[in-house]
């Protein structure tokens, strides 16, 4: 229950001296369930014989019963109560499960309602709350759903139903409809990963066998993540819905639709711009790079998209960026690096002079590789200026000998690659400093300027509204 | 305009907007901020036909960029030339009312709000309105959210006189119906929350016949954070229909949104509670939401209940009198006392935060009764919050009752809170003391409480040391000069010996809020030996914290003692070797040839030196 591991309590976290590690210390086992009110009658079931030890032509009423008996819920809050059902349910879910993956014509066209019945009462069901408002994936602990015993037998079930030979999508369609994969869509908040994982298997599934829901899946994963990205912040199963999207923008055909780049473009894209990027971001490069390589000339809003939301303060969503930035310039065509070039590394000469030594040595490990060090090749006459004047700074003032050395290594390379325009650059480094400054000193009387301007014509207007009266 | 010629030439807008271009992001945040600098120089015409439409151009900037244009433009009117030129701000404001980031939309859409006043109702209708219609229409969800904020503002102020204003309105209607319906929740949710806000500028006849429909619709949305927003605008609806029309029109829905399956939905009923109570009027509170109020005390979820239970006693005034205190002793106290033990302790927290509250509503016999063992058990719970709160609720249960009949069962609680981990929490019980302490009488006090107050004069936190100076302050101004001077004066002297230089300055700082209070005599016999005494302390600071203790307590001191006494030691801290001596040994000297004026002229030392104290405390104390 939630109240047994709540976790510090609000008075603590204004004052600033909670710490994480001791509010864990104090946090029990974390178990939370949102599926019962309090139940006052014990529940019975009758016990009904064991499917293999009935007549074939009894079989298919027999499982029917079953699975009707299976809709009853238990509460697994109170760890004592009907214990001998508890037990009688779970074994004759795993029953189940063993009949649907080894019998044969057992599918009859009314098995269908009563299993989505059965499977939509046992998992449909409203979250609990968070246990606590700032849950943080990587500290804490996630609280697990008290009634998996069942639920994962459940899911278990649901799964072999669906990869069944006798499964029929055509019969189906009628009872796992949009309404059912919107609810299982929301489930994937769930906090308790085990159940994200089922849930993954389910929905790619359903993905792969019904076609019809397919755009309907895609606009509801859409809504998700535009809703955690603009409104909550709070989803616990994106990474989850990105795995399943790896694949699925693996089969799109080409050329892609318009819907689909949008999808990029407005939907991935914005993604990299939430805190707790870290936890699927893995997940996310994977689906950029996949859309990179169905299509190459979406390369550059891509690189645009990722350079607007670039990471100003938190160094480590900045070594993620440069990471998934790596990966891209792994597939680029030389072609479309050519135009994204000057945007890139002037990103890519802040990152290199960053006083944080992971961004910077992140950054300047592109220099170790091949491809990436050949594209540089091939355009150091644009690239070098860009480069120059933060790589001979930091090559003197960087307070880690490491990133020096590096530097050292990556003004070496260039020297090697282009020594005219590397002199040049050298010896004009004093004077376009010292233009630098004149212009900031420029900038600065033409602020000042407009500042007494706009004293002046307040007074000024201030004449004008009186004479004018 | 007389001043739109010659200097402008000096600036000409290229410049200004090469700096609206900058590739540096903090310099084209900079200028944008400077918007308002940039029109000005422009001058109003040209702020029209150059500035405006290059802004609507560009609006594809960082984000912060243009959350920074997006509130420029809402105080922007002035500059482009009043009132009559307002709508020119529209398209810049509309481009931004679709940037997918919620902060600059909502920024944009607070200024479309702002400037919608600005707008004179024909401009309204012939500017204003065809833009909130194709924000309603957009492609992308953005365009079709910000629209949602925009019909509660603009259709008030349309023209009533202009022929087209009914048909004007009926497509307003429209329009938000199709909004309501939209097939992305995230548009839902916005229409949800902007239902009542619209309900209230329409007539009665549209609320009836058209906003009820949508309320229920959005009320049973397949999305929980869709109807969670509804339940707010069934408060605002409620509170908009005469009272024969509630049963029929939003009660069902509301009693099912009291029920919903979801957690959230009835936390939000929850917390609205006391607002859906005065809309809905005494009748249906008696029969419809005291039984929904108990169901939300025995809520499932440990969310529901703290809402709940922050609203009792908010919910038991505003019953109808007639009936209050039976629907309180039937209804409502059988929750509450299962809640005083429920398993989480934020709805104990929330509901002993309340419920002293309860005993000014059922009177003496009742609290004495009923209320005061729950307020016994909450002041044993094993959170100290749950405790804290009912302490700092004490003074309403004084009122009904007084504090002698708490005293015996309360002092464990107020001991054992005294001595708790969390300074905060001993703080809230210091700030308690002057109150108990006139309650109880001296007696009382000297006995039981009085040595807990001297403690926390040597508690290892700054903040406490210095409440409980001030505590002492209070208490003397209570009991007087004499029970000072036999009970804390020799104590807080005393700790002008300790080993530890803090609690030497404890002494310093006692002395400088009890000298007033306790008078020339004490101050001059008893306190300033001990001050002058502590001038030759090896820390520094306690020797400047003697010079400005000298200086407080020299206007009451007689001038035979300050000549004598204090301006030797005084000249003597001047030479100190430390810079912080010698500078407040100085203020203290030339403070001296002001003692008679009443005013404290050093409050700007002092602020520094209670810095300079501060870092002091933090790096030394344990």
């Amino acid at each position: 229950m939630s109240s047994a591991a709540t976790t510090a309590p609000s008075v603590d976290k204004v004052d600033g001296f909670s710490r994480k590690s001791v509010r864990k210390a104090r946090q029990k086992r974390a178990q939370s369930s949102s599926q019962f009110r309090s139940q006052d009658k014990p529940i019975e079931l009758v016990q009904l014989p064991l499917l293999k030890d009935v007549s074939a032509q009894e079989q298919p009423e027999l499982f029917l019963k079953k699975l009707q008996q299976c809709c009853t819920l238990f509460d697994f809050m109170e760890t004592l109560s009907d214990l001998k059902m508890k037990e009688y349910k779970r074994s004759t879910l795993n029953e189940l499960v063993d009949y649907v993956t080894l019998s044969r014509g057992y599918l009859t066209e009314q098995t269908y309602p009563e299993v989505v019945k059965m499977v939509s009462c046992n998992i449909f069901r409203t979250l609990p709350p968070s246990d606590s408002n700032e849950f943080d994936p990587e500290e804490d602990e996630p609280m697990l759903e008290a009634s998996w015993p069942h639920l994962q037998l459940v899911y278990e079930f649901f799964i072999r139903f669906l990869e069944s030979q006798e499964f029929q999508p055509s019969v189906a369609k009628k009872y796992i409809d949009q309404k059912f994969v919107l609810q299982l869509l929301e489930l994937f908040d769930s906090e308790d990963p085990r159940e994200r994982d089922c849930l993954k298997t389910v929905l790619h599934r359903i993905y792969g066998k019904f076609l019809g829901l397919r755009a309907f899946i895609r606009k509801q994963i859409n809504n998700i993540f535009l809703c955690f990205v603009f409104e909550t912040e709070h989803f616990n199963g994106v990474a989850e819905l990105l795995e399943i999207l790896g694949s699925i923008i693996n089969g799109f055909a080409l050329p892609l639709k318009a819907e689909h780049k949008q999808f990029l473009v407005k939907v991935l894209l914005p993604l990299h711009t939430v805190r707790s990027l870290s936890l699927f971001h893995a997940q996310l490069a994977y689906c950029i790079v996949q859309f990179l390589e169905k299509d190459p000339t979406l390369t550059e809003p891509v690189i645009r998209g990722l350079l607007k939301f670039w990471p100003k303060t938190c160094s480590q969503k900045e070594v993620m960026f440069l990471g998934e930035l790596e990966e891209i310039l792994d597939v680029i065509e030389p072609t479309q690096f050519v135009k994204i070039q000057e945007l890139l590394f002037k990103q890519i000469s802040r990152c290199v002079s960053s006083p944080h030594f992971q961004v910077a040595e992140r950054a300047l490990y592109y220099w170790n590789n091949e491809y990436i060090m050949s594209l540089i090749e091939e355009n150091s006459s644009v690239i070098l200026p860009i480069m120059f004047a933060s790589l001979y700074r930091i090559s003197k003032e960087h307070w880690n000998p490491a990133i020096s050395a590096l530097i050292y290594n990556v003004l070496k390379a260039f020297m090697e690659m282009n020594s005219a325009l590397f002199d040049e650059l050298a010896a004009n480094y004093k004077s376009d400093r010292q233009r630098e400054r004149k212009k900031d000193k420029e900038r600065e009387d033409l602020w000042r300027k407009l500042e007494e301007l706009e004293l002046r014509r307040g007074v000024q207007n201030n004449r004008n509204d009186i004479e004018g009266e | 305009m007389a001043g739109a010629e010659g200097d402008d030439s000096l600036y000409p807008i290229a410049v200004l907007i090469d700096e609206l271009r900058n590739e540096d992001v903090q310099l084209r945040l900079n200028s944008i901020k400077k918007l308002s600098t940039i029109a000005l120089a422009l001058g109003v015409e040209r702020t029209r036909t150059e500035l405006l439409p290059f802004l609507t151009d560009t609006i594809y900037d960082e984000d912060e960029v243009l959350l920074a244009l997006a509130e420029q433009l809402g105080s922007f009117t002035v500059l482009v030339g009043g009132p009559e030129f307002v709508h020119c701000l529209l398209p810049p404001l509309e481009s931004l009312a679709t940037v997918e980031e919620t902060v600059v939309r909502d920024k944009a859409v607070e200024s479309l709000r702002k400037i919608s006043q600005e707008h004179s109702p024909v401009d309204l209708e012939v500017h204003f309105v065809p833009l909130v219609k194709r924000l309603a229409s957009g492609d992308w969800f953005t365009s079709r959210t910000s629209a949602c904020g925009l019909f509660g503002v603009c259709y008030p102020r349309v023209s009533i006189m202009t022929h087209t204003f009914e048909s004007t309105l009926i497509t307003a209607v429209m329009h938000f119906r199709t909004l309501c319906s939209d097939d992305t929740p995230m548009v839902r949710r916005a229409a949800s929350s902007k239902l009542g806000e619209f309900a209230k500028v329409l007539e009665l006849d549209y609320v009836k016949s058209d906003i009820i429909p949508l309320f229920t619709a959005l009320a049973s949305d397949e999305q929980d954070s869709v109807r969670l927003l509804a339940v707010e605008a069934g408060v605002s609806i409620a509170a908009l229909l005469p009272q024969e029309d509630l049963e029929d029109l939003v009660m069902p829905t509301l009693r099912q949104a009291a029920e919903d399956k979801s957690w959230r939905v009835r936390y939000m009923v929850a917390d609205k509670f006391s607002e859906l109570q005065k809309a809905v009027g005494p009748e249906i509170t008696k029969n419809d939401l005291v039984p929904a109020f108990q169901n939300l005390l025995k809520d499932c979820e440990a969310e529901v209940r703290t809402a709940a239970a922050n609203k009792v006693k908010v919910f038991c005034e505003s019953l109808p009198e007639d009936s209050r205190e039976t629907i309180i002793m039937t209804h409502i106290l059988p929750c509450v006392k299962e809640l005083v033990s429920d398993t989480n302790q934020h709805v104990k927290s929330a509901l002993a935060s309340v419920i002293m509250g309860l005993s000014t509503i059922l009177g003496k016999d009742n609290t004495v009764e009923h209320l005061l063992p729950l307020f016994l058990v909450q002041l044993k719970d094993e959170y100290p919050e749950v405790r804290l709160n009912i302490i700092s609720n004490l003074d309403c249960v004084n009122e009904v009752i007084g504090i002698r009949q708490l005293s015996q069962s309360l002092l464990p609680a107020i001991v054992e809170l005294a001595e708790d981990a969390k300074w905060r929490v001993r703080l809230a019980i210091i700030e308690y003391m002057p109150l108990l302490a006139g309650q109880l009488g001296v007696e009382f006090f000297d006995e039981k409480l009085n040595s807990l107050c001297m403690a926390w004069l040597i508690d290892h936190v700054y903040a406490i040391r210095e409440a409980a100076t001030c505590n002492l302050m209070k208490l003397v101004e209570k009991f007087g000069a004499e029970w000072a001077q036999n009970t804390i004066v020799p104590k807080v002297l005393g700790m002008a010996n300790d080993s530890n230089y803090l609690h030497r300055m404890t002494t310093l700082f006692c002395i400088n809020a009890l000298s007033e209070v306790c008078g020339q005599e004490i101050t001059t016999k008893h306190m300033l030996p001990v001050v002058l005494k502590m001038s030759t302390d090896q820390v520094a600071n306690v020797r400047f914290n003697v010079a400005r203790c000298l200086q407080k307590i020299g206007p009451v001191l007689d001038s035979s003692a300050l000549q004598a006494e204090v301006k030797p030691v005084l000249e003597k801290l001047a030479t100190d070797q430390d810079m912080d001596v010698k500078y407040f040994a100085l203020e203290a000297i030339s403070g001296m040839y002001l003692f008679n004026l009443p005013t404290y002229i050093f409050s700007e030392t002092f602020s520094f030196s209670s810095i300079l104290f501060f870092f002091f405390s933090f790096s030394l104390s344990p």
